[in-house]
């Protein structure tokens, strides 16, 4: 086995395909979206497009960084590197800076780097570490809770930050939980809750309430009506029906007003096109106006004049669809699914659980940002604040999440090394 | 031990999938399917910067400016574009109150959230200098230049018209007007709205968010150039126009004057009249519904065109001309008068004294009404092979031919058809066959059922001085070039009487003025040829009518004068026609007596000059 060779022998190709094109659409389109007559010098450091292209460079050594380390590093150091940025979580509510109302920066020269960005990471080591540990079963009451509280302790740190994108983030590794063995039951409630609530929102409650006895009724009817099935039935019965209840006080009183805006919003209940649903219509414009073939490099207008807020980070899917419509925002998207399961086969071929388990919170995280992120262009989705991988402007986000594929690349690259 | 769960990874990837493919169809959705994205997202970055071209202008017949522009500003609101302005003080600078404000920009809003429309119009130069400088505090506003119109000198204003702001109507019908445009509402604004009017450009400029001006879209591919509107030359005088209408202050009617050989309108007076210059800017709604609320005066009234009145005596010309070219009258054809016609029930249509019995010169010239009822009855009855009814409507083709009865045609929007009776109307009102030419004797003095325009009066006299034939009177003798013809009135139209039986008449008509019942209104050195009319109305006291042309050879003027309610024909519109006749040929009047009498005259309040003696001369028609 010769090492020097086998590095970028072995590494798999596709996925630093996938992430170098991902990361070149991204700068293009930021180039694009604060594109200036006046200033389109390509290196301007005063602009979005100089500073990213800085970032990229960063990145790219990251990742060369990432790739001669000793993969056993990781596994080995999992719960350490873990631990670090809990602190670092902690310390930043302290010492961070605040930007856009979240105070989760740390200022480092000119740039803020984002610690949160990073903990999505280290999350997924310590998942990856602890479920690959022996004698660790997810069924067990036990190892659920311990798991559940890895994915926890992080989230609620950053939500202390006033950070609820960064944190909802974190329950993306469910889908890990649930490749360990966890019942579907906990994906499935993930997924039937938010419906559920929305259905809350927009109809009757007792109709809703009827809805669900009649459900309960049919699960009833084709069970075997054993006692402890008929017990199920009725706690997830009672609890659905408490959670329809609640939902109303939960958007009133517990979410803070812009929240309740933004679900107001997706729900067509709020039209204001001023205020709260500005963004979210400015967004659908801009790529609505792309029609199929987009109105070219540089050419989209609410784009280029500044229509659509946040345009170069959370928004950055609208240049894509104003100015490469519909074929270029198709192929943008069919490229992350592309990702995704290539990261989750590249995953499943793994013979360390370790790199098999890190690698599905991999797919989880990216996925979870795209679908988030994309949705919320296409007004499917609430607004929540949270990049497009590699797509979005911003250092943190890019090196986080650099770091967070490399690892897994540079794990997969080792995996016949295993015996 | 996870092995076991391997195959949840078909769940996950299915999944990833299933999210993948509904990004995909929504994108379908809002990118292909619906219009609506791509619309907003014009309304967003493209501003429709409309180009006014200037009006064309309108001169007299003698090269004076008549009506020309002037800059006006409106204020625009973008209602969209307007944040929590500071509405107090943009209220204060315009003059108007908070609730004011508010409506406006609803109403704005209502019309488009994104399009420009006018929130204050016509603001004045010196405003808007004050406007300009404020208006950086207002998002959402801003000036647009437009041009108003006005009017070198006070007078013509039924004639000349009026612009104002396109009605919903026209700009639901029309794909060229939009709501704000101005368009011509009466006069020769009206008739000739498409070549004043010009043609309005477009150019498109592309902003952003703050709206600021980011160039034009497409490198102005799309942009049009407004092309100005066309100059007209009235055939107007305005001097004569002017004399005209200080003639009739104070008197309710009208004069027309056309120049015969060209069928050039050389002044339209109605009265009482206004100011055109009240009906311009932001004054124009004000005034516009004080002048609207004169029931009295009915100034916005166009009487030259759109009243019809009898025509009295001055229509036995008529019968004069008919008489001879049916046969049934010749130049010497003498009647007696025995102080009045018969009708045979006992009823007489009386008459003034004079000699008699009197030929056709003579008739003419002391106005008998015995001979022209019987000229009248003879052209109804004068074939027996006939029946009253196919000669009446034999009758009545003259007269259609002589102008009655239908619009002229002229270029001034409004005009009345006045009224020749159908042989019908009579079938209804008497019965099929039951009425003969004695129940229609009064047609044949000009009064009864028919209804004669003053234009078309002075059209009659026109037709007269040309020997039997006429151009349709028209205001606008050249359209852009000074020296062109407007060709819409080239076409001579015959009055269907032979030239050879219109001298006797004129013989007659210049005795009227020399010897007859207009002999005091003789103008030095000149042979003026007329014909007095009273006609009798339901409204009062008798019309006192007038129509003239003159010189008597290669005439220059033909005139009528309507002077409501005033009497005889000879005591108010005659001098009237005499002094237009004057000023026209000669550029001035000599006759200030005359002049100070007839312009002092108050009819409306029943006012005149002491006598003077001057009534004498008066004689009844």
């Amino acid at each position: 086995m010769r090492e020097e060779r086998s590095i970028f022998y072995k590494i798999d190709w596709v996925l630093v395909g996938l992430y170098l094109a991902l990361v070149l659409i991204g700068w293009l389109n930021i180039y694009a979206a604060v594109y200036d007559e006046n200033y389109n010098h390509i290196i301007d450091l005063s602009q979005k497009y100089g500073k990213q292209m800085i970032f990229i460079v960063a990145a790219l050594l990251l990742a060369m960084g990432t790739l001669i380390i000793d993969p056993k590093f990781f596994s080995q150091f999992a719960y350490f590197i873990y631990g670090t940025f809990l602190i670092m979580l902690i310390l930043v509510i302290f010492g961070g800076r605040e930007i856009s109302g979240s105070k989760g920066w740390f200022a480092i020269g000119g740039f803020g780097v984002q610690p949160a960005e990073f903990a999505k990471m280290a999350t997924c080591l310590a998942l990856a570490k602890y479920l690959s540990t022996l004698d660790v079963d997810i069924r067990r009451f036990r190892t659920l809770i311990i798991a559940s509280v890895i994915i926890l302790a992080p989230a609620v740190i950053v939500l202390l930050q006033h950070d609820t994108g960064s944190a909802i983030v974190f329950f993306a590794l469910i889908i890990v939980l649930y490749r360990a063995g966890l019942t579907g039951f906990v994906p499935l409630a993930f997924i039937v809750l938010p419906v559920l609530g929305i259905l809350s929102l927009l109809l009757p409650k007792m109709i809703l309430a009827a809805i669900l006895l009649a459900v309960a009724g049919i699960f009833y009817l084709y069970s075997n009506r054993k006692i402890r099935v008929i017990i199920i039935i009725a706690v997830v019965f009672i609890g659905s029906v408490g959670f329809v209840f609640s939902v109303d006080y939960s958007v009133n009183n517990i979410l803070e007003p812009h929240q309740r805006n933004r679900i107001h919003v997706l729900l067509g209940q709020d039209t204001d096109l001023k205020g709260a649903g500005y963004n979210v219509n400015q967004s659908l414009i801009a790529i609505g106006s792309g029609k199929f073939f987009g109105k070219g490099f540089l050419q989209g207008t609410q784009t280029k004049y500044n229509f659509v807020p946040e345009q170069s980070t959370d928004f950055i899917f609208c240049t894509v669809g104003e100015e490469q419509g519909f074929l270029g925002s198709s192929l943008l998207v069919i490229l992350y699914t592309s990702l995704f399961v290539r990261v989750l086969l590249t995953a499943e071929r793994q013979r360390s659980r370790f790199s098999r388990f890190y690698g599905y919170g991999v797919a989880s995280i990216l996925f979870f940002h795209f679908a988030i992120n994309v949705g919320m262009t296409l007004g499917l989705v609430p607004v929540i604040g949270i990049p497009l991988p590699f797509v979005s402007y911003g250092g943190s986000s890019l090196w986080a999440f650099t770091l967070l594929l490399f690892i897994f690349i540079r794990q997969d690259s080792y995996r016949y090394d295993l015996i | 031990m996870e092995r076991l769960y391997s195959d949840r990874k078909y769940i996950i990837i299915v999944f990833f999938l299933v999210i993948g493919l509904l990004y995909i169809a929504r994108l379908f959705y809002v990118q292909i399917l619906v219009d609506k994205y791509i619309l907003s997202a014009n309304n967003n970055v493209l501003r429709y910067m409309t180009q006014y071209p200037a009006r064309g202008l309108v001169f007299d017949r003698k090269g004076k400016l008549l009506v020309y522009n002037e800059a006006a500003y409106d204020l625009m609101v973008i209602p969209r574009q307007v944040k929590s302005p500071d509405t107090a003080a943009l209220c204060e600078l315009i003059g108007i109150d908070r609730q004011e404000f508010t409506d406006r920009l609803k109403r704005a809003r209502n019309y488009s959230p994104y399009r420009p429309s006018i929130f204050e119009a016509q603001i004045t130069r010196e405003n808007y200098g004050f406007l300009e400088e404020k208006l950086f505090r207002f998002p959402g506003f801003f000036v647009q230049s437009r041009t108003l119109r006005k009017y070198t000198y006070p007078v013509a204003a039924h004639t000349l018209g009026y612009i104002g702001e396109a009605s919903p109507e026209v700009v639901a019908k029309s794909s060229y007007y939009r709501p704000g445009d101005y368009i011509g509402i009466s006069g020769i604004e009206k008739s000739y709205e498409e070549i004043l009017r010009g043609k309005k450009g477009m150019k498109i400029r592309v902003v952003d968010v703050f709206n600021r001006d980011k160039g034009s879209f497409q490198e102005g591919k799309y942009d049009t150039t407004s092309i100005a509107g066309t100059d007209l030359y009235a055939s107007l005088d305005a001097d004569l126009q002017a004399y005209g209408e200080m003639l009739m202050v104070n008197k309710k009617g009208s004069i027309v004057a056309i120049e015969p050989q060209t069928g050039e309108i050389l002044c339209i007076v109605s009265s009482p009249s206004y100011n055109p210059n009240l009906l311009v800017g932001n004054i124009r709604k004000k005034n516009y519904g004080m002048l609207l609320a004169d029931s009295v005066l009915v100034p916005l009234f166009n009487r030259a065109e759109m009243a019809s009145y009898p025509p009295g005596s001055t229509f036995k010309l008529v019968d004069a001309l008919v008489g001879q070219q049916e046969g049934v009258i010749t130049s010497d054809t003498r009647y007696a008068c025995g102080g009045g016609f018969s009708l045979g029930n006992g009823k007489v249509v009386a008459c003034h004294p004079h000699p008699s019995p009197l030929d056709l010169v003579g008739a003419i010239q002391v106005s008998c009404n015995t001979y022209f009822c019987r000229v009248f009855r003879a052209i109804i009855d004068k074939k027996s092979a006939l029946s009253v009814r196919q000669s009446f409507e034999g009758w009545r083709k003259y007269m259609l031919s002589f102008g009655f009865g239908r619009k002229l045609g002229i270029d001034l929007p409004g005009e009345l058809n006045g009224n020749i009776p159908t042989a019908a109307y009579y079938d209804k009102y008497h019965g099929r066959d039951r009425w003969k030419s004695m129940t229609i004797i009064s047609l044949g003095i000009g009064q009864g059922e028919i209804g004669i325009t003053p234009i078309q009066l002075a059209n009659m006299a026109a037709i007269i001085s040309n020997r039997g034939w006429f151009y349709t009177p028209h205001i606008v003798r050249a359209i852009g070039k000074r020296d062109s013809l407007n060709q819409a009135f080239v076409q001579k139209r015959a009055c269907g009487v032979d030239p050879k039986y219109f001298d006797v008449v004129i013989e007659g008509m210049a005795n009227v003025v020399t010897g007859g019942t207009a002999r005091a209104v003789q103008i030095d050195s000149v042979t003026m040829c007329g014909k007095t009319g009273t006609a009798q109305n339901p409204h009062g006291k008798n019309h006192s009518i007038f129509i003239a042309f003159a010189p008597r050879e290669n005439t220059k003027i033909a005139i009528s004068v309507v002077v409501e309610n005033a009497g005889f024909g000879a005591a108010w519109a005659a001098p009237i026609a005499s002094l237009m006749i004057e000023k026209y040929l000669k550029g001035k009047v000599t006759r200030k007596d005359l002049e100070e009498w007839m312009i002092r005259g108050d009819i409306i309040h029943g006012i005149t000059l002491p006598d003077a003696g001057r009534t004498e001369h008066i004689l009844q028609d």
